[in-house]
This record gives C-alpha cells, sequence and structure tokens, in this order.
C-alpha cells in the first residue's frame, strides 16, 4: 500500500484532535525528565524530539491487567455450600498510539508471533491489538545507543505501524502502511504529497547513514547454543549484572509475564502482570529447585530467548527490535550488543565446536 | 483446549479426595458443564492447571486414564502456597480446571513392547495414568512391570490400590522404601539398586520414569548399565509454570516450552536440548 500524503505542521494539531475523536489517543509527553505514552491533551505539548524513555508496549500489553473476575456466593438454601461464579473480562474501546518511534512499533510483530498465533490466541492482547492503530514516526538520525539495523530494522521501518510519519521541511509524509492507516491518512487535513515525497526519502536515507556499519548478528543464533554450557563465560558477561529487571521492563519485545490472584472478600481477580526473568524468583520451584539458579544462567536465557531460541522457532526473526533501552537505562551498564558479539567471538574462536 | 480464552478454567466441582499420605492428597473432580464432561478427551500423560480462586493455579497430571472417565484425578503434594489451598479443599468445593495441557506419553509407539515403569514419591502420580491405561487396553503391550519407591511406607501414596496391582498376575509390582520399616513386607533399598536387582531385560521394552531429580539421575544410570538406549526411556518433567500454553517464559529448555513441547520427552529427545533441567 503506497498511500502517502502531506500533512502541513500546522495542521498536526487539528489531525491529533480529529484522532482524539473516534478513539483514545496516546502520545509522548514529557513528565519529569521522562518521555512517556500519555492520553492526549491539547494543552501539553508532545515530545517528538526524542525515543520516549518507556516504550508503547503497555497500550497494547499492558503491566497489569485483570483476566478474569470471580465471585463467589453463599447457596440460600444451604450455607454450607458456595456457589462460585468466573468470567472473563477482555478489554474493550479502541486506541491510536501517535509518535512512537519505529523500533517500539516493531516490538509487537515479536508478540504478534506468539500471541496471535495459529492454533494460539491470546484474546486479550488480540482484542488490544486489533483496536489499536499506531502512527509512527521515523527517526531523523541515530541515537548512541541504537542498533535497529542489527535485528534487520532501520529508522524508517514501517512493520508494525499503520502510519509512518516522517518529518519533512514544513511538517510530515504520512504513509499508510495498512487499510487501518489508509484510513487515517483519508483526512481532509491531509493534502497530495508531491515533492514532498522525495524529502521524505531524502530525510529517510539521511537517518541510515546516521548509523554506523551493522552486524550480522545471525550466528548468534549458533553461538548462543554453543556457548550454554560455558559458565564461565555466562558470568564474565553477567557480572556486572544487578538483576534489577530494568532491561526486561523497558523492552518492546519482553512479553514474560506472571498470574496471580487477588481476592478481596468473596471476590477476586486473576490478574497478568509484566515479569522479570532476570529475577531469582522467576523459576523457582516450590520444592526449591531452580533451574536457573544465578542470574549468569538467567542472563543466558534473556539473550539466548532474543538472539538463539526466538529465531529458531520464528524463521529466523530476532526478539530484538534494537531501540537500545536496555543499554541506556542498566544502571550496572550491561550492554547486550557486547554479549552478542562476544557469544559470536567465542565460537568463531573455536570452530571445532558445535552447538549441541 | 477447546476453549477460545486458554486461560478461562472449566469450573469443576470436587466429588471426593484421598488422603495419600501426609502431604499428598489426591482430589477427583468432574467438570460442572455435563457437555464439556462428556467432550472431554486426553492422551496419558497430560496436565491441567487447578485453579483455587484467590490464591492462584498450579499444574499437575491428570492421574486418572482416559479410559476411566466418571472423574478427572490429580494428586497434588503440599509444596507451596496453591498446593496449600488445595490441601484445603473437601468434596463439594469448587476448582478451576484448564485441561488438557502438554503433549502426552507415546502409547501407541509402546503397543507391543515390554513395559518397566519406575517411580520415586509423587513422581508416581503420571505413570498412574499410564498404568491404568495399558492395563485398561492390556492386549496392547506385552510384560508391565512397575517398580514403585518411597521414602518410607508411609509416603507411599494409592496405597488402596497396591493390593490390587500386587496380586495381579498381568503385572509384576515391587515396592521399596529407603529404609526398614517395622511390618514392611517389601523390598528395602534405593530405586535404582533395586532396578539393578530386578534386572529388566531391555529388548523390546521401554522404562518409563518419574521421580525427584536425584532419583532419576541414578536410575538413568541403572537403565543405560541395563541396555536400555536413550530412545527406549521415557520421562516426564516438572517446571514451574504460569500460563501453560507457551507464553509466560518460565518453563522453556532453550527454544523448547516443557508446557506446551512437553512435559513427557525420552532420554534421548532430552540430550538435545541445552543442559538446564
Amino acid at each position: 500500500m503506497e498511500t502517502a500524503r502531506f500533512l502541513p505542521e500546522s495542521s498536526l494539531t487539528g489531525w491529533l484532535a480529529e484522532l482524539a475523536s473516534s478513539a483514545d489517543l496516546l502520545v509522548p509527553r514529557r513528565v519529569g525528565d521522562a518521555v512517556v505514552f500519555a492520553p492526549y491533551d491539547p494543552a501539553v505539548p508532545l515530545e517528538l524530539s526524542r525515543d520516549a524513555t518507556t516504550p508503547p508496549k503497555a497500550c497494547v500489553f499492558p503491566a497489569c491487567e485483570e483476566l478474569l473476575r470471580y465471585v463467589r456466593t453463599k447457596d440460600a438454601d444451604d450455607p454450607s455450600r458456595t456457589g462460585l461464579t468466573v468470567e472473563e473480562t477482555l478489554p474493550t474501546g479502541s486506541r491510536v498510539v501517535f509518535g512512537s518511534r519505529p523500533c517500539g512499533t516493531r516490538g509487537f510483530t515479536v508478540y504478534d508471533r506468539v500471541f496471535d498465533a495459529e492454533g494460539l490466541r491470546d484474546p486479550y492482547y488480540a482484542a488490544r491489538r486489533a483496536a489499536t492503530a499506531f502512527v509512527t514516526l521515523a527517526c531523523r538520525e541515530a541515537g548512541n545507543a541504537c542498533f535497529c539495523h542489527w535485528v534487520g530494522s532501520g529508522p524508517a521501518d514501517a512493520q508494525g505501524s499503520d502510519v509512518l510519519l516522517t518529518q519533512v521541511p514544513g511538517g510530515y509524509v504520512a504513509q499508510a502502511v495498512t487499510d487501518k492507516g489508509a484510513a487515517l491518512v483519508r483526512s481532509p487535513l491531509m493534502a497530495p504529497v508531491g515533492k514532498h515525497e522525495g524529502e521524505a526519502r531524502a530525510a529517510q536515507a539521511k537517518a541510515l547513514e546516521s548509523l554506523d556499519s551493522a552486524q550480522d548478528v545471525s550466528p548468534a543464533r549458533e553461538a548462543l547454543l554453543a556457548a550454554f554450557d560455558d559458565m564461565d563465560f555466562w558470568t564474565r558477561m553477567s557480572a556486572k549484572c544487578i538483576s534489577c529487571g530494568a532491561c526486561t521492563y523497558l523492552c518492546p519485545t519482553c512479553y514474560c509475564f506472571n498470574v496471580t490472584d487477588e481476592a478481596q472478600g468473596n471476590e477476586g481477580s486473576r490478574l497478568r502482570t509484566w515479569d522479570n526473568c532476570m529475577s531469582h524468583q522467576f523459576t523457582l520451584e516450590a520444592s526449591g529447585h531452580n533451574p536457573r539458579p544465578t542470574k549468569a544462567h538467567r542472563l543466558k536465557n534473556r539473550v539466548g530467548h532474543k538472539f538463539s531460541y526466538y529465531p529458531g522457532i520464528h524463521g529466523g526473526a530476532i526478539a530484538c527490535c534494537g531501540c537500545g533501552r536496555c543499554i541506556k537505562s542498566c544502571p550496572a551498564g550491561v550492554d547486550i550488543r557486547e554479549i552478542v558479539l562476544a557469544a559470536m567471538e567465542r565460537a568463531s574462536a573455536r570452530p571445532q565446536e558445535q552447538a549441541s | 483446549m477447546t476453549s477460545l480464552n486458554p486461560y478461562l478454567p472449566d469450573m469443576a466441582t470436587i466429588l471426593e479426595t484421598v488422603q495419600e499420605t501426609h502431604n499428598i492428597k489426591t482430589f477427583r473432580v468432574r467438570l460442572d458443564n455435563p457437555a464439556r464432561m462428556a467432550a472431554f478427551t486426553f492422551q496419558p500423560g497430560q496436565v491441567g492447571q487447578l485453579s483455587v480462586f484467590g490464591v492462584g493455579e498450579s499444574t499437575f497430571v491428570i492421574n486418572s486414564p482416559p479410559t476411566r472417565m466418571d472423574y478427572l484425578q490429580f494428586s497434588v503434594m503440599r509444596a507451596g502456597e496453591v498446593t496449600a489451598a488445595l490441601h484445603g479443599l473437601v468434596a463439594g468445593d469448587k476448582v478451576g480446571v484448564r485441561a488438557p495441557l502438554g503433549n502426552h506419553f507415546p502409547c501407541e509407539s509402546m503397543k507391543g513392547k515390554d513395559i518397566v515403569f519406575i517411580g520415586g514419591g509423587i513422581g508416581m502420580a503420571p505413570l498412574r495414568t499410564l498404568l491404568l491405561y495399558m492395563l485398561d487396553n492390556r492386549a496392547d503391550y506385552g510384560s508391565i512391570t512397575l517398580l514403585y519407591g518411597a521414602r518410607s511406607p508411609d509416603d507411599m501414596a494409592f496405597k488402596a490400590e497396591l493390593p490390587e496391582w500386587l496380586s495381579r498376575k498381568d503385572m509384576n509390582t515391587v515396592l521399596t522404601i529407603d529404609r526398614e520399616a517395622p511390618g514392611w513386607e517389601h523390598k528395602v533399598g534405593l530405586i535404582p539398586n533395586v532396578l539393578r536387582e530386578l534386572a529388566p531385560s531391555p529388548e523390546k521394552a521401554v522404562a518409563v520414569t518419574c521421580g525427584p531429580p536425584i532419583m532419576i539421575k541414578f536410575t538413568l544410570q541403572a537403565l543405560k548399565e541395563l541396555g536400555f538406549g536413550d530412545e527406549q526411556i521415557v520421562t516426564t518433567l516438572e517446571k514451574r509454570m504460569k500460563c501453560g500454553v507457551g507464553l509466560c517464559g518460565r518453563c522453556n529448555i532453550g527454544d523448547k516450552y516443557v508446557c506446551v513441547d512437553g512435559p513427557v520427552f525420552t532420554c534421548a529427545e532430552l540430550k538435545t536440548l541445552p543442559n538446564e533441567l
């Protein structure tokens, strides 16, 4: 679908009002020194000059959501009997997420393959995903922790988006990527794209040039498996890690979750919450046994899942969008790029060692 | 799983409970929706999630066989919060059931083979499903040997069934406990050692084993000494699980999810997985 139109800068506010009229509109806003996705308020300026501190993940996959609600009722005829009703609490409503960067939006394609797959459809995720449109803003230049181009993406990647916006002199080129997006750019505020299409292409090319040369991380798939039993390697890689989980909570592609019950008297909820695979409790069994007993085991699983196991299951697709949040936000300076490269280097230094 | 929402349990009622040991309790449940119960099908080895609403869910094997569908049976060892809450339930109480989940024992390819069951402690639960299934389809299988061990006579579950298993002419049942106990008339000794003594022939045989990790480790050694190949040894794993449908990220061993790709694996299959049990 190549439906590109031009949105003059002066019409941006009008278009946002249009988007907000039919759905909940979430936009990046400055809160303190963070940039977060929050409900659109015409009185509060957008923050589009840098990528959001937290990715748009929660817009479709909330940090905490109710899956079920239950109520216990006493049987009027026989008070020793308790009845129980359980109902699912599927999400309702629709939303538009405006101003996410390509990496953060593309993260949802990692979820789509597991949460909305043939044979298994997570109805909570699927409902929100179907009812959410992404108007993504192409990046103008690379940040110092950006590595989207290592993982098969780039500063103008439209995967997962419905509309891709590229900033050009005087406004934005809005390219519809899906039918949902085509409906959004059909706005009367949009003008024919004309010469701006070429300007958008030039801006995208310039952004691509601002990235350093890409590393081919596809060999990591085998290299990480080959390093599986080398706990000295993983102990070195994880030495700085403090298991805080900042990387997992801020990651647009991390989707490990917990399911817990919360009771209030005779009723309660079953909740799904983001979980942190870097925590000791994550895999701790009731017997006391823990298959991932140290942070070295846990970091190995996190990196392994993204660059080896997930690609193995999903046709080579890497479960990392290269946004660099885990690098920028790690209080201890762990850099996932260094770990992946170190595993590849380790493997090439030992060509005789095959992944088991 | 026929439900469109994989997290939505079927409501079920506990028909009966059996206090098997001081820390193992058996629950016999039926799904409240008669049509769902009538349509419920599964294979030996498949598991289910039992819910105590307000406390949580945990995974247990369905230890009644698909050939006996009066109820679904689960045997629960008290270990954590959910199991403690389950132990507090009695007949008439409600539980949630999400089942069947996971893969199953290779019942078809085991046809015509001699079967050697080796169960330790609560590890007897999944073996019970397959044992009863085979006894109900007795002609399909060769000889059946059951070696079941527990720490002490008091720790032995399924006591009500042991006399029948011991007396049946179409199976050979051997019970063992770790240390001598008054009144005990069966074997005394660790499972792997009793297994060596029994020395079942690996010819046209399949060994099915489940139990605590330390028992499994030495049982596999003993089976190897007896000449059992990796393809002839089947086991069923346990991991901490939440979703049960391959999403939540706890139970994976590399790219395999125990809740979906398991819990049943042959030793040969386990050897292809990264070492993270």
